[in-house]
């Protein structure tokens, strides 16, 4: 037995799906990728670079999940090594640098489950790139394209705006990883997904993200210009707010308060 | 420097007990405790008379409050934000009855006990995280927690000592746990903007979220001997990649190695430790 969340698990998963590339590609004529954490590697998972999006110049950043049988083994299926999260991390910073607007596209199962990856310290690379987004002095939207895998998701998320797919989906762990702790049968990943509430509807009901965007016409021209429309219209209202990370850090803030919480006098301070 | 001397050299007579240990009459009908490494029999009362670590060296697991005892000067600790404690946000199945008996055998709302408090007379904030509710897995009470002992730090200007240790992100209140690794990374930022200190110590087991989150955020980073620190799980890692891990894949030890923590202190030492780093990061006022 199947249920609806499960079915929206499997079309985010679907390898038909336009990936990060097919987005960056078609919302950028000029796009110009750049490579390499300049500590350790370049990681296939995660591609960035920079271009012009409606006349802006754009930071682009996306976990590429591949489409030909090759590519996805090139690109670890979309599962981003240590060295991914810092080579975004070096462009973000970059894009700061030079006030550019950063625009993410994210589609992961989850950071890369490896040797190597514990070794240069997976852990280490996301708590830095959650960190440092959060003091990023320049405008970010996240956009949840496929699968939003836990911490390797939210490593490129912490952003001003996320938005999400209708059938994208945003979870703290995969369905099957769910069902194998809590049930023992990785079986159930169809009830679990059900119970992890990971649609785009939940986490806008749970006040997560701040759009759903239709997949109508998914991946043709129509799709993307509307999609263009929506991105140029937010970045310039992003572009011009003064106080951008205090906004971020209320963002995220707001999540998981609890709604009566004063703030304690002094305590056992002298 | 003596506290730069923090590596465990194991079995050495002094530290196996020596002649002092044959001196103590065991009471034959006390409750012991087998030690997974030596597999010798330690009687309870040594033990908690011992940072609850066996002579041979090996770390057993701590409670919150008990390791409050063996850290913070005695009577100093207040504790804050005690009030705040996890919710069903998502109601998932089962959740609610296993916060409720969880709480009752813990005798703790919440996986983590946040306070002020004195460490060698110095003044600091103090989170410690509790393996005996749910493995420490975060929730959005725990990172509630978190975030506002940082952010009271920060007002008050005050730096934070860390205990961690973690299964990760709790599951069952699903992306609004997700949602607190960020949330606390930011409160983290605050603090360390304000120029701040931040010391974390990981002890066994600290993984998933919170390695990626305020873990591996601290400015010092220190660990327990043994202590096992990752991002995934080695089984999943196994599993996954199906090779055989290396030897003490994940341990404080590995970490060292790979560059990832500062040092390796054992729990005898951290007192004294935390004392000289807190000693050394005391800005304006030593002058």
């Amino acid at each position: 037995m199947s249920t609806p969340a499960y079915d929206t698990v499997k079309l985010a998963r679907a390898n038909k799906r336009p990936t990060g590339l097919d987005y960056i590609q078609n919302l950028c004529g000029d796009f110009f990728e750049l490579h390499g954490d300049r500590c350790y590697g370049d990681d296939g998972a995660i591609v960035g670079g920079v271009g012009h999006f409606r006349g802006i110049p754009v930071t682009f950043l996306a976990i590429e999940k591949g489409h030909t049988a090759k590519e996805r083994a090139a690109r670890s299926f979309g599962a981003p090594h240590p060295e991914g999260y810092r080579k975004a991390l070096r462009l973000m910073k970059q894009a700061e640098k030079f006030h550019r607007p950063v625009l993410c596209f994210v589609d992961t199962s989850g950071a890369y489950c490896g040797i190597g990856a514990e070794e240069r310290g997976q852990g280490q690379a996301i708590a830095t790139n959650l960190m440092e987004m959060m003091g990023l002095n320049t405008p970010v939207i996240t956009l949840l394209i496929g699968e939003g895998g836990s911490g390797g998701a939210l490593a490129l998320s912490v952003a001003d705006r996320v938005w999400m797919l209708e059938n994208a989906v945003y979870s703290v762990i995969s369905p099957e990883g769910c069902a194998s702790i809590l049930w023992k049968d990785a079986g159930k990943a169809d009830e679990a997904a059900q119970c992890l509430r990971l649609t785009a509807r939940d986490a806008l009901a749970l006040g997560i993200i701040e759009k759903i965007l239709p997949e109508r016409e998914l991946g043709q021209p129509a799709f993307y210009g509307l999609l263009a429309d929506r991105l140029e219209k937010e970045l310039h209202l992003l572009l011009g707010q003064p106080d951008l990370l205090s906004r971020r850090y209320a963002r995220f803030r707001a999540f998981g308060r609890p709604k009566t919480l004063e703030s304690p006098p002094l305590l056992g301070v002298k | 420097m003596p506290f730069l001397n923090f590596h465990y050299k194991p079995k050495n007579e002094l530290e196996t007990g020596g002649r002092a240990a044959a001196l103590i009459q065991e009471d034959a009908s006390e409750p012991e405790k087998t030690c997974p490494n030596c597999h010798k029999s330690i009687p309870l009362s040594r033990l908690w008379s011992n940072w609850n670590t066996c002579p041979c060296g090996y770390h057993f697991r701590m409670g919150g409050r008990q390791r409050l005892r063996a850290i913070a000067d005695k009577g100093s600790f207040r504790e804050l934000f005690a009030q705040v404690e996890g919710e069903d946000p998502l109601e998932f199945p089962g959740y609610r009855e296993k916060l409720e008996q969880v709480r009752n055998a813990s005798s703790e709302k919440e996986a983590v006990l946040c306070g002020t408090a004195r460490i060698g007379g110095q003044r600091c904030c103090l989170f410690i995280m509790e393996p005996y509710f749910m493995m420490g897995s975060m929730g959005a009470a725990v990172g509630e927690k978190i975030t506002s002992l940082f952010e009271y730090a920060t007002q008050y200007r005050l730096p934070v000592v860390g205990y961690t240790v973690s299964g990760g992100a709790r599951m069952q209140e699903g992306l609004l746990s997700l949602m607190q690794m960020a949330k606390t990374s930011g409160a983290v930022k605050a603090h360390s903007d304000a120029g701040l200190f931040y010391c974390t110590v990981l002890t066994d087991p600290t993984t998933g979220g919170v390695t990626a989150s305020f873990a591996m955020e601290g400015d010092i980073i220190l660990a327990e001997p043994g202590a096992t620190v990752g991002f995934a799980g080695a089984r999943v890692v196994e599993q996954t990649t199906r090779k055989a891990l290396p030897k003490g894949f994940q341990t404080a030890e590995f970490l060292l190695k790979h560059g990832f923590v500062d040092a390796i202190v054992p729990r005898r030492d951290q007192q004294r430790v935390l004392t000289s780093l807190l000693g050394l990061h005391q800005r304006g006022e030593a002058l």
